[in-house]
């Protein structure tokens, strides 16, 4: 089963669904993804922060997929040295700041050198930090020492971060954070509500603080242990709900890209069919017996995609194992080669076999013969599969004929049809009345035991 | 209901080019009482002008033509609908008759054959086209009588006759019912009640087939 090879146009599907497609210069990346077909690479090329498994900037994704290791696994481990330390979020920052995102290679850092004023807004932090240094200090509160050079660390580079993220990505933090600040799923609830809460989350978060560093504890194991979970309790507190909004962003962002990676192919497929026959339509539009000839098989062709999700082109290039399928057969090739419309009906069917196949053949005789000869613009075929036995009838209201005053060659088809289903011990009656039309009915006894 | 002798038509259909088409398919034979484009237009002007015929296209947003007639149906059962879809899958043609059509064509019938159809559903009789009768010969046919079938089966509904069986087999061969009548040596008459009583069968059977159609169709 060959499918014919098909045209895609990729400027199509990028410009009209995806969102990066500037960044694709037809790298086989680009491609790969415009076509939904990405998959992570596993262990190999360079670290990028990733566009698909993104929370924040996409880095445990990039590193995920750089060590070919589970996402979560790696944002497990990047929350922990969060946690131990400042240091792992200020290092989080710098890598949003050094490594380039997938599908390009200027990475934020490189634009931030020249943003002046973006350095100066950050070296502006620096009588914060000492401030922030000598408070803790003064307060004997060694943990806020220790927190808040990493603290400032990711604060500069956040804003350097913003003030240089490409549009797409600055959009994006602008919706989180207004997302944040309005307050996760329900953007209606109050505003007291959203105070209360984070109220809640920061009493929390620094009776953690206050558990790890109050060495008055006795049971010590609780300090390290009691403590963090306090502090990721507040965090939640605080930070879940948007974490919620932006995992359901996420995921309605992957559905909407599903949906049209969905219309990019049944563009694609529309382009291929209807829009070439419609052309072909126009380019013979003088020629009514073609017209009709081209829309009755683009309109098959559609049908059968649509209600049978059949792929267009697949056509013929099946094997034909069924009677219903042998019946489509004879009214597609014989509507093609004519221009006359056949309209099958089946009831019931049955596997081919040498029999059946005979009387698909008598059966198309007739149907050629009546699309040939009877002048009439359509033929009907009705086949009915019973246990005991198959009919096909072939009906046309064309010219019709006298059987004793025929043409030797129709005669000799007529025979044909009758010697045929003869040899296989059927039978074929021919009707035909001048002037109304021609039936050809054809029969043939079957025996379930044999089959 | 008949102030003129033609019969009062109502189209629906969401695509205003094949509206034209059927509106100069009809001509100056049924009286065109109104047009609507979508579900609920259609409902509330099918409700206040009460045609005799409903022409309904089966796909169309907001439920399909199967939800005009669940709406209209049970308190105008007076008034008729003929489905007209480009589908011949046997599910929505199976949905549209068990809504209460009253007949099936598909939209590539031509213009005579379309009035000869409104005129016989106007008139009270059903319209099957030969590949409608062909389903019905299916989901009647494919189980042997007798045979096991899941919940209570009525052999008053859920069997036809020899002889409608010998109706819809040669409306299937694309037999006119003048033609069948000729054949059958019966009248016309006698091959349209045939025809109306398969569809009430077809409409009140819970045979297997059908009840299946129709649930699939309900899930989409």
């Amino acid at each position: 089963m060959v499918a014919a090879p098909r045209r895609r146009d990729h400027r199509y599907i990028t410009d009209q669904f995806n969102p990066w497609q500037h960044h694709y210069d037809g790298t086989q990346d680009g491609r790969a993804f415009a076509r939904g077909r990405y998959r992570r690479h596993r262990g190999q090329g360079r670290l990028q922060r990733s566009r698909e498994d993104k929370m924040i900037a996409g880095i445990a994704g990039g590193i995920a997929a750089r060590l070919g290791r589970d996402v979560t696994i790696v944002r497990i481990v990047l929350v922990l040295t969060a946690l131990v330390s400042g240091f792992g979020v200020a290092a989080y920052v710098l890598a949003w700041l050094l490594l380039p995102v997938e599908g390009s290679t200027e990475t934020i850092g490189a634009r931030a050198l020249s943003d002046r004023q973006g350095i100066t807004m950050a070296v502006g932090l620096l009588p914060a930090l000492i401030v922030v240094l000598l408070v803790g200090s003064a307060l004997h509160a060694g943990f806020v020492s220790s927190w808040g050079l990493p603290i400032l660390i990711s604060a500069a580079g956040l804003i350097l971060v913003f003030r240089n993220a490409e549009d797409d990505e600055r959009a994006w933090l602008v919706t989180s954070v207004k997302a944040w600040l309005q307050l996760g799923p329900e953007p209606r609830r109050s505003r007291r509500f959203f105070f209360a809460r984070i109220a809640a989350g920061v009493v929390i978060f620094a009776m953690g603080v206050a558990v790890i560093s109050d060495s008055a504890l006795r049971r010590s194991w609780f300090r390290p242990f009691g403590g963090a979970l306090l502090m990721i309790a507040g965090t939640v507190v605080i930070l879940g709900p948007w974490w919620l909004r932006l995992g359901l962003d996420l995921i309605h962002e992957r559905q909407a890209r599903i949906r049209a990676e969905e219309r990019a192919d049944m563009a694609a497929r529309v382009h291929d069919s209807v829009l070439q026959t419609l052309a072909m339509i126009q380019r013979s539009a003088d020629q009514p017996q073609e017209v009709a000839k081209l829309a009755r098989a683009q309109e098959r062709e559609l049908r059968s995609w649509l209600f049978e999700g059949r792929t267009p082109g697949s056509f013929g290039a099946e094997g034909v194992a069924t009677l219903s399928a042998g019946v489509e057969q004879i009214e597609r090739e014989v509507e093609a080669a004519h221009g006359v419309a056949v309209d099958a009906v089946t009831v019931g069917d049955a596997p081919l076999d040498d029999e059946l196949r005979e009387l698909l053949a008598a059966g198309r005789e007739a149907t050629v013969n009546a699309a040939k000869w009877s002048g009439a613009s359509s033929v009907s075929i009705f086949v009915e599969a019973e246990p005991k036995r198959v009919s096909m009838f072939v009906r046309d209201r064309g010219a019709g004929f006298d059987s004793d005053s025929v043409a030797d060659d129709r005669k000799g088809i007529a025979e044909s049809i009758r010697g045929r289903m003869q040899r296989h011990g059927g039978t074929a009656v021919i009707r035909s009345v001048p002037g109304e039309g021609t039936e050809v009915e054809l029969s043939l006894p079957r025996h379930p035991s044999r089959a | 209901m008949k102030t003129t002798g033609m019969p009062r038509v109502f189209l629906v259909d969401d695509h205003h080019l094949f509206r034209a088409g059927v509106r100069s398919a009809l001509g100056d034979a049924v009286e065109l009482v109104g047009e609507a484009d979508e579900v609920s237009a259609a409902i509330e002007l099918i409700a206040e002008r009460l045609p005799d015929v409903v022409l309904l296209d089966v796909h169309m947003p907001g439920g399909g033509g199967r939800a005009v007639i669940e709406a209209i149906h049970p308190s105008h059962p007076e008034v008729r609908f003929l489905a007209l879809s480009v589908s011949d899958a046997p599910e929505d043609v199976i949905a549209v008759i068990r809504a209460g059509a009253r007949g099936y064509v598909t939209k590539t019938i031509s213009g005579p054959e379309l009035i000869q159809a409104v005129t016989r559903v106007a008139g009270g009789d059903a319209v099957f086209s030969p590949r409608l009768a062909g389903f019905v010969l299916d989901a009647f046919a494919s189980m042997p009588p007798g045979s096991e079938l899941p919940g209570p089966f009525d052999p008053e509904l859920d069997n036809l006759s020899p002889r409608e069986r010998e109706v819809l087999r040669l409306i299937a061969r694309g037999y006119t019912y003048k033609e069948i009548a000729r054949e059958l040596v019966i009248s016309v008459k006698t091959v349209e009640s045939h025809v109306s009583s398969v569809l009430r069968k077809l409409q009140l059977s819970t045979r297997h087939e059908l009840t299946r159609w129709a649930a699939e169709r309900r899930l989409i």
